[in-house]
């Protein structure tokens, strides 16, 4: 598996992602730079999380339109495995390969903490290795992570099982308390139509390691080396 | 021709807007009453080169589209100024 992690002007994530993918998972992983037109041949690229061109404008919109874009854009279509977090997930929507759009958090807080997500689907790369409805423990920390989507959209996402995981309580339950940005019925990470596009508002990089607090977010690599092993890119 | 064009993007009727909301709410405070339904959105200024005031409009359109809205949470108005 060879990965590649894109930085932006302002990401800050960026190295969480390439110590998960390096570190913990053991994969070829080069980090690429926002101005570059190749991927350097990766089979798994991350848009990691941050503040990319300041947040200007609105989340990801510039970002999601810089020159690497192309090529993220031509993976993707191509069926290749690309992963937007936090920032990253803001950018993959702005940039068109996800529907909807991230709004500031409705309590008006940056929310930094741990939360509690529900495996909604395994059907996918990301979450293969996941038992359905299992708990995940991994963090957030952002603003602008209120999901929202036309009727139409969510009831595509819905009906076509595109929303990977939800916030929810230690029980598993999907409660509005749970929901710590206003997100629509607690999205917290939704799936292209192809399914080889993931975004969500949660860092799985940042909890792959018990010594960071939680490991869960391991589970998200190892279903995409699962899916490596099996498919190959 | 020179034109000054003036961009306004307001969030959807639709959208939940919490910063007009927190506005709202300190208006209230400061004891402005019967102001009601604050909304946050964006101005901007540009010049732009242009054949004819419908040329430039038409051009602030495609930016609008490209980049400078999001169709999904903004509404936006434009006007347009020979300078």
């Amino acid at each position: 598996m060879k990965a590649a992690v894109v930085i932006f002007p302002g990401s800050n994530c960026d190295h969480d992602a390439l110590h998960a993918c390096d570190k913990v998972m053991g994969w070829t992983t080069v980090p690429v730079w926002h101005e570059s037109a190749s991927l350097s041949g990766a089979d798994l690229v991350i848009l990691p999380g941050g503040f990319s061109y300041g947040d200007y404008l609105r989340c990801g919109a510039i970002a999601g339109r810089s020159p690497v874009m192309e090529a993220v854009k031509k993976h993707a279509a191509n069926g290749g495995l690309t992963l937007g977090i936090c920032n990253g997930f803001q950018i993959l929507i702005e940039a068109g390969l996800l529907p909807g759009a991230l709004l500031r958090n409705s309590c008006m807080e940056f929310r930094c903490r741990m939360v509690q997500l529900r495996v909604e689907s395994t059907d996918s790369s990301f979450t293969r290795a996941m038992r359905q409805r299992e708990v995940l423990t991994v963090p957030i920390a952002h603003g602008d992570g209120n999901y929202f989507a036309t009727e139409q959209q969510l009831a595509e996402l819905n009906e076509q099982d595109r929303i990977p995981f939800r916030y929810c309580n230690a029980a598993g339950e999907i409660t509005a308390d749970a929901n710590p940005n206003g997100s629509l019925e607690n999205i917290a990470g939704v799936l292209s139509e192809g399914r080889n596009v993931l975004g969500m508002m949660p860092h799985p990089e940042r909890a792959s390691e018990a010594l960071v607090g939680s490991a869960d977010g391991r589970r998200l690599f190892e279903s995409l080396a699962q899916a490596y092993a099996d498919v190959g890119w | 021709m020179q034109f000054a064009c003036e961009i306004i993007i307001s969030p959807r009727s639709d959208i939940l807007d919490p910063e007009g909301d927190a506005i709202g709410r300190s208006l209230a405070r400061l004891h402005f009453e019967g102001a009601s339904e604050v909304r946050v959105g964006k101005y901007m200024t540009l010049q732009l080169e242009a054949d004819s005031a419908d040329a430039a409009r038409a051009r602030i359109n495609e930016m609008c589209k490209a980049l400078l809205v999001n169709p999904i949470t903004e509404d936006y108005e434009v006007s347009v100024n020979q300078l």
